[in-house]
């Protein structure tokens, strides 16, 4: 979600349209107009699909769906409850560990590195992003998983057990795990992006503060980031749209457990992982429409958290410049 | 074993696990039991009988991943002696009826039996459909207690249900010690170990604690993907086989292939007529021996009568139409379907899936027998 600061070029697209006669530009238009037009119509089709397999569940359902907390194949009753909560509760613990460890990279990588060692961390972190969510989950069950089952969470039981949250059996597997691969998979993405957008901090922003006699961290502070702070919200926005979505990685390490506890310890289910573990058996259509529900209600969760973001960069992004007039 | 029949089985392994929920076994062989070579047969012995010229070179199916290393092998096997190329999707069972239901797939397959609902839904699209045993497979009850070794640890169906309902939740309760004299059990916690996925194993799983247990019956129930009522859940096999590895004190359940995969120690399960029944091949074979097999054959194995029958084995089933719309493909489907029930099985053991029994290739020949286009038999037997 990089924000676009280029009111000029809207600008000249509204003054100086396209096809003064030319076929060539009429040509040209209407192609690309059909090329935007196909991301939407895209996006409504599967939106009216996901509504059209879901309505059994709907009807069957109703509201009830949302805060119902069982989901029994068996007894045919759904509710999608406690696979909301873990959604959210994983992406949050998710962004709770990478946004400081992200945007403390992206400076360092930004205003900080030595030029020779820039290049080979960044292309390190970008790599990092490319890593197939699978492959992380099999190393989350293999090397992240008994780490978080013993020290992790037998020292965080033993000392902090009286907090709900860390409250509990140690299985290893569980919400923790979840947040941490989540984590490590949101990482790469809000640091890349972070760093690029401190990057486009113009050099006269540094060098005036540097003039006014500040300090290099007093710059950063000063100058960098609130000039480049709605691209940095949108960074983490986009790291917590990875992470919502997220399903393999997730599947492999979150347990199943399909309840609402506070313990972190607790084995815990997300919309994402639910789909991926039971579609392809479930046997039953009402079972279908249900999963197909889940699907629908995580896209709204994923729609509404790119409206507030939308929401939030929009008013982040106006204040620098009010105080800069 | 021809090097594209261990290409193809390892190939299969790969494919599933990057499809994560799929069950896969390796084409590792056991020495415990040698291949049987060749089911003997009523009918046919040992002679491999090609669909007649005119049928269809090539056929579509969709269904079960347990099954998929199996039927891989199948398909090779049988493309080679009959030129007859078949497309196998394994994925899962409830996909298999869904394909066969829709008419887009020559046969499906599936782990468990057809619900009513899904059944009057092929019906409508298709007549009568058949469930026709291929292989079966055992379940056995995997554990995680450093000192007890494989086959010391014994579990009553009662204590087996009582674990899983989270009402046993210590290992030396008083209730598992009573079978268990001489072995050391620790105090720790049962962490219960179940699949996150819906799957087979789990419905024969969860279908044995059903009949076993009242309680379990009237709470959970059984199918490929039930409400647990407590701790972790794994992903595939491989997942439940790596929690219980990991964990101490963990119980779960997986396919006998991964037991030898992941050098898991089993329980074994006190059967019906009360005697502690390791799983094996024999073992699973015994289930569906002399005891009554209904014609249809959708019939769930657990619990078998059979005295040295292990108890928790399913069969896997073909899903196949009575009336086939197109005699070409209709030939190549019920040669096949001959073949893999008769020459077919001497390929289960090496992939630790256990034979049919004699009782049940009578049966399934029947059914075989029984497909036919308009009215016609499309099997001609010698």
């Amino acid at each position: 979600m990089q924000v676009g600061r280029g009111k000029s070029a809207a600008g000249l697209a509204g003054r100086r349209p396209w096809g003064t006669g030319n076929l060539g530009d009429a040509l040209a238009r209407a192609v690309f107009a059909g090329l935007g037009l196909s991301l939407l119509a895209v996006a409504l089709l599967i939106l009216y699909e996901l509504v059209l397999e879901s309505r059994r569940s709907i009807s069957a359902f109703g509201w009830a769906f949302l805060t119902g907390t069982r989901w029994d194949p068996v007894d045919q009753v759904f509710g999608a409850a406690p696979a909301i909560y873990g959604t959210l509760v994983s992406s949050v613990i998710a962004l709770i560990l990478a946004v400081p460890i992200s945007l403390g990279a992206a400076i360092f990588l930004s205003e900080m590195a030595p030029s020779w060692l820039r290049s080979p961390l960044s292309f390190l972190v970008e790599m990092l992003a490319a890593l197939p969510s699978v492959v992380l989950g099999l190393w989350g069950i293999y090397v992240l998983i008994p780490w978080v089952r013993d020290p992790v969470e037998t020292w965080l039981g033993g000392h902090l057990g009286f907090i709900p949250l860390f409250d509990g059996p140690p299985f290893g597997v569980g919400m923790l795990a979840a947040g941490l691969v989540l984590a490590i998979m949101v990482l790469p993405i809000i640091t890349a992006i972070a760093r690029d957008v401190m990057q486009a901090v113009p050099s006269s922003q540094r060098e005036a503060m540097v003039a006014l006699g500040a300090t290099r961290w007093e710059v950063i502070l000063g100058a960098v980031l609130p000039y480049c702070r709605s691209g940095l919200v949108g960074a983490v926005i986009l790291g917590l749209g990875r992470a919502l979505g997220e399903t393999m990685a997730v599947t492999m390490v979150i347990g199943k457990g399909y309840n609402i506890t506070a313990s972190l310890f607790q084995p815990a289910s997300t919309a994402a992982s639910t789909l991926a573990s039971e579609f392809n058996e479930a046997a039953y259509n009402l079972y279908v429409s249900a999963l197909v529900e889940l699907a629908l209600i995580l896209m709204g969760i994923t729609l509404l958290v790119n409206i507030l973001a939308r929401l939030l960069v929009w008013r982040v992004a106006r204040s620098p410049e009010v105080i800069a007039e | 074993m021809p090097i594209a029949g261990v290409l193809a089985a390892i190939l299969a392994a790969f494919l599933l696990a990057a499809c994560g929920g799929g069950e896969s076994k390796g084409a590792e062989s056991t020495t415990a039991t040698p291949p049987p070579g060749g089911q003997p047969s009523p009918t046919v012995q040992g002679t491999t009988l090609c669909p007649p010229s005119g049928s269809a070179t090539s056929l579509t199916g969709a269904g079960a991943t347990f099954p998929f290393p199996l039927y891989s092998k199948w398909i090779d096997e049988f493309g080679k002696l009959c030129d007859v190329q078949i497309n196998y999707q394994s994925i899962g069972s409830g996909g298999g009826i869904k394909q066969i239901t829709a008419k887009t797939v020559d046969f499906g397959a599936s782990d468990g039996i057809m619900y009513d609902e899904q059944t009057a839904a092929a019906e409508a699209a298709g007549g009568p459909i058949l469930h026709i045993p291929m292989t079966s497979g055992a379940v056995a009850v995997v554990f995680n207690l450093p000192g007890v070794q494989q086959g010391q640890l014994k579990l009553t169906p009662d204590v087996l249900a009582d674990i899983y309902l989270k009402k046993i939740t210590k290992w030396n309760d008083p209730l598992i010690v009573a079978d268990n004299t001489g072995v050391s059990l620790p105090s720790t916690d049962i962490a219960v170990v179940h699949r996150s996925d819906g799957s087979g194993t789990t419905f024969i799983f969860t279908n044995y604690l059903s009949r076993v247990s009242q309680e379990w019956s009237d709470t959970v129930g059984f199918a490929t993907s039930v409400e647990w009522p407590g701790d972790i859940g794994g992903e595939g096999n491989e997942g439940v086989a790596n929690q219980v590895r990991q964990i101490p004190g963990a119980i779960g359940y997986v396919e006998l292939a991964y037991t030898v995969q992941n050098n898991l120690p089993w329980a074994a399960v006190r059967n019906k007529s009360g005697k502690f029944m390791e799983p094996s091949l024999d073992s699973a074979t015994a289930a569906a021996t002399g005891v009554p097999l209904p014609d249809d054959m959708k019939v769930l194995l657990t619990d078998s009568s059979n005295p040295d029958a292990y108890p928790i084995v399913g069969f896997t089933w073909v899903l196949a139409y009575v009336n086939q719309s197109d005699k070409a493909k209709g030939q190549a489907l019920v040669y096949y379907l001959w073949w893999a029930i008769h020459d077919g099985q001497q390929f289960t053991t090496d992939l630790l899936y256990a034979p049919l029994s004699p009782e049940a290739v009578a049966k399934a020949e029947a059914e075989i027998k029984s497909i036919s286009y308009q009215g016609q038999p499309l099997l001609q037997t010698p």
